[in-house]
């Protein structure tokens, strides 16, 4: 199997340098279609997937440097001491399976023109079409004294893995009475309840745990994702806990201090015992690179194929996206990604892809037996991908703490569904 | 050059055909983010492959028009017209 893996590997190489100067569709030849996707989260390894199954005879080739990957989802409740970290890691044993072609390395550079992917080694991978599923980079240096030293005293704990476990760890070490203060970034960014969520889960660990301390998080802006439902939530789970400053009451950060772990805002300076920075953010770095990234650091797609509005024959799926209403989830991701596949599948054929809808839906733990949910649903229109009017929405205000529990148990349900779709 | 050309049109209509079959409709494959396409998920949410289409359409119905119990399917119920609800049980009932 490996070895298959690589001689697949090395024929594609190969090819690579045999038409890096005048590339013919492959699929006009008679050849099999190249299908190359950078990147191996929740989009890049659906697609990767979902076009293989769409059309066996397209060869794809999974661009993607970790052999681990690592989720997001549930990884606040990492943060909280309520999971392990192994819970939220799979391999790509099973895409390889399928017959993904895995190219163990980072890709550097994109020839849109010759349709090339420039890899780590210098080595070019030729494609027909090219799916650029990147995910988010931080913007180092947006918020004044957050660089990737800082990350090491102030974690971001926004890409799932050490940073996870670093912030556990200093909640763990934290002597009981500590301020922790999380600082939540302006729009867009990567899980728009996630901030939230995670305020909760932590304020759980500390009811719990160290209940004399307290938590602050200074808000980059007055509006949140599922705000209703959290607040009200926070005021019967955590109150005198948890606060929630947001811009108009000063909470916007505009400094850190790592070496103190200070955040500084316009109305005063917050020495905190742990502080969890989640910073400004921009589609990961092969955007740029590959010219498919627009000025706002984020990539706009058309919203039937999402193929780039700047790059022609490359797609961008997931987080790094301009998705419109959509939001930055690995739910939308992973739809997207079906979406992709068989729009590509078709483009590869002649064909014309037809309108897609996509759905979105999002859990949140504000507890272990509290579960709230936000859900959409999106269809192209005016060039961009738009909630349909009239569906969609959060759970019910006031709803029963039964219903509570039991979004709680689907949340858990649907990332094992999710995980299993695509890495299982 | 006429061979050629009944060449190209007989892959494309094989292509499109091979495609035709496996394409799910529009809105079907987001549904499997929540509902297990592998009956060896340990889930409550049902799965919808190879479930009788009408169940499927009287399911999404009664939630569209919030007569059945739903934590999140009426929220999503109402993004789907009866024409896509018909396309989309249809679809799943095939799959296996």
């Amino acid at each position: 199997m490996k070895a298959g893996r690589r001689e697949f590997l090395k024929s594609a190489l190969g090819v690579a340098a045999a038409t890096v100067l005048r590339p013919v569709p492959a699929a006009a030849q008679g050849a099999a279609p190249r299908v190359v996707v950078v990147g191996g989260g929740f989009a890049g390894a659906s697609c990767a997937r979902a076009l293989r199954t769409a059309d066996p005879r397209i060869a794809v080739t999974l661009v993607e440097a970790n052999a681990t990957f690592t989720a997001c989802p549930l990884s606040n409740a990492v943060i909280g001491g309520l999971r392990e970290l192994s819970a939220q890691q799979f391999t790509y044993e099973r895409l390889a399976a399928d017959g993904v072609a895995l190219a163990r390395t980072t890709a550097t550079a994109v020839d849109a023109p010759a349709r090339s992917v420039t890899l780590a080694d210098g080595a070019r991978l030729p494609y027909d079409r090219l799916v650029l599923a990147p995910g988010i980079d931080i913007r180092w240096g947006a918020l004044p004294g957050y660089d990737e030293a800082a990350a090491g005293h102030m974690p971001h704990a926004w890409h799932a893995g050490e940073q996870t476990v670093l912030l556990r760890r200093q909640l763990e070490a934290m002597p009981d009475g500590g301020l922790v203060v999380i600082a939540a970034p302006a729009n867009p960014f990567r899980c728009p309840p996630g901030p939230y969520e995670r305020a909760s889960l932590i304020a759980h660990y500390l009811k719990t745990r160290k209940p004399r301390s307290k938590l602050l998080v200074l808000d980059a802006k007055d509006a949140f994702s599922k705000q209703r439902l959290f607040l009200s939530a926070w005021s019967e789970l955590y109150p005198g806990l948890l606060e929630w400053v947001p811009l108009s009451k000063g909470g916007n950060v505009t400094s850190v201090e790592p070496a103190t772990r200070t955040l500084v805002t316009d109305f005063g300076r917050h020495q905190a015992a742990v502080a969890n920075v989640i910073p400004p953010q921009k589609a990961g770095r092969i955007a740029e690179a590959a010219g498919v990234a627009d000025r706002s650091g984020w990539c706009p797609i058309d919203p039937v194929t999402f193929e780039s509005r700047l790059q022609a024959r490359v797609h961008v799926i997931g987080d790094a996206a301009i998705a419109g209403a959509m939001p930055k989830s690995a739910f939308a991701a992973n739809a997207q990604a079906k979406t992709c596949a068989a729009a590509v599948a078709r483009l590869l054929t002649g064909a014309t892809p037809s309108a897609p809808k996509l759905i979105n839906t999002c859990y949140s733990l504000v507890a272990p037996d509290y579960g709230i949910s936000v859900a959409g649903v999106y269809q192209p229109s005016g060039g961009q991908l738009a909630e349909v009017p009239g569906a969609g929405g959060v759970s019910p205000p006031g709803a029963p703490r039964a219903t509570r529990a039991a979004e709680a148990a689907l949340a858990e349900s649907w990332f094992r569904t999710i995980t299993a779709e695509v890495f299982g | 050059m006429r061979r050629h050309l009944a060449a190209a049109i007989g892959c494309a209509s094989i292509a499109t055909a091979a495609l035709a079959w496996a394409e799910p409709p529009a809105g079907a494959a987001a549904c499997s983010g929540c509902h297990a396409a592998s009956p060896r998920v340990a889930t409550s949410v049902p799965r919808l492959a190879g479930r009788d289409r009408a169940d499927i359409v009287t399911a999404m119905q009664e939630f569209r028009s919030g007569t059945r119990a739903a934590t999140v399917m009426d929220r999503i119920a109402r993004g789907f017209t009866d024409q896509e609800i018909l396309a989309i049980a249809a679809w799943y009932a095939s799959q296996r």
